[in-house]
């Protein structure tokens, strides 16, 4: 039955999300004090707020594709994006702020992977916000660990002759894997290029795909 | 490239260099910087602004004889209070 709730199953099998009616925390609810506060002294708007929201869930692995493809056609690029990657990357419009970046070129003898033990570090300028299991407790851990294992387990097995790299974003760096252009590309534009540049293979746990 | 070990301290409070990595040798990849010290800033202070360091470590040198692949790398950063020149260990 459509509507028959007893068994707390959608029509796909699936259990239903549970409502959340818990009471706030003591975070939640300072967060909003001070967004009213703010608010209230016409220091921001909600529509400011709004916006900025917006803003930061427009951003998506898209821009980091555009950086990897340039990188793969312009020798001048590339060479501006490895001096200063913060730079290079602000001058296509994706700013960075007061962060730092490194860009990591892969070779067929060197494969980058990145990881923040401590927290979620990220180029969110470039990649928008991070997947849920970057910013797991497994991931984080065993990436700095068994490197070779975790790649395996995305679909990525690396020869022994090739080597694993990881990069802990401790500090004050953001970081962004230039994978390796695959081959038989070399009559591709741009924009078709950066169509097989994945997330994950600017995270370092993928490859680019070939076409 | 300069050989150097992160000082083994544990100390209290919010330390951005990783455990996992304290009285490990590397070599240093690059300096960047400087930045204000996140020791510091994370308790509303200004921040000493520090040198901060890329360090390449192998695999064999942080887990030793259970190291997944030994020639293997792995670089952090590093501030530089939490470095020493590796030859006076």
């Amino acid at each position: 039955m459509p509507h028959d709730h007893a068994d707390h199953l959608s029509p796909s099998g699936h259990p239903y999300r549970p409502d959340d009616d818990h009471p706030l925390s003591y975070w939640q609810t300072l967060e909003i004090a001070v967004r009213e506060l703010l608010v209230e002294k016409e220091i921001t708007t909600a529509a400011d707020i709004a916006e900025q929201i917006d803003a930061m869930d427009a951003r998506n692995p898209t821009m980091g594709a555009q950086v990897v493809a340039r990188y793969w056609t312009e020798p001048e690029f590339a060479t501006a994006l490895l001096a200063d990657g913060a730079k290079a990357t602000r001058e296509m419009g994706f700013d960075i702020g007061p962060m730092k970046l490194i860009a990591l070129p892969n070779r067929p003898d060197l494969h980058n992977i990145v990881v923040c033990t401590l927290c979620s570090c990220y180029p969110r300028n470039l990649l928008g916000l991070p997947p849920d299991w970057y910013k797991s407790r497994a991931y984080r851990s065993r990436t700095v660990r068994e490197p070779r294992k975790v790649l395996a387990e995305f679909g990525v097995t690396l020869p022994e002759s090739t080597e694993v790299r990881v990069h802990d974003s401790t500090a004050d760096m953001r970081y962004i894997v230039i994978p390796n252009r695959p081959a038989r590309t070399e009559g591709l534009d741009q924009a078709a290029l950066a169509a097989l540049v994945t997330r994950d293979s600017m995270i370092g746990t993928g490859i680019a795909r070939t076409p | 490239m300069h050989r150097v070990k992160v000082r083994t301290d544990m100390p209290p409070g919010h330390v951005r260099t990783p455990s996992y990595l304290r009285g490990k040798v590397g070599v240093t990849e690059r300096v960047l910087g400087p930045f204000p010290n996140p020791e510091n800033l994370a308790y509303g202070h200004s921040g000493t602004p520090l040198p901060l360091y890329r360090v390449r470590f192998t695999m064999a040198e942080i887990w030793g004889a259970d190291a997944e692949t030994p020639n293997d790398t792995l670089e952090a950063e590093i501030y530089a209070h939490w470095l020493e020149p590796a030859d006076a260990a």
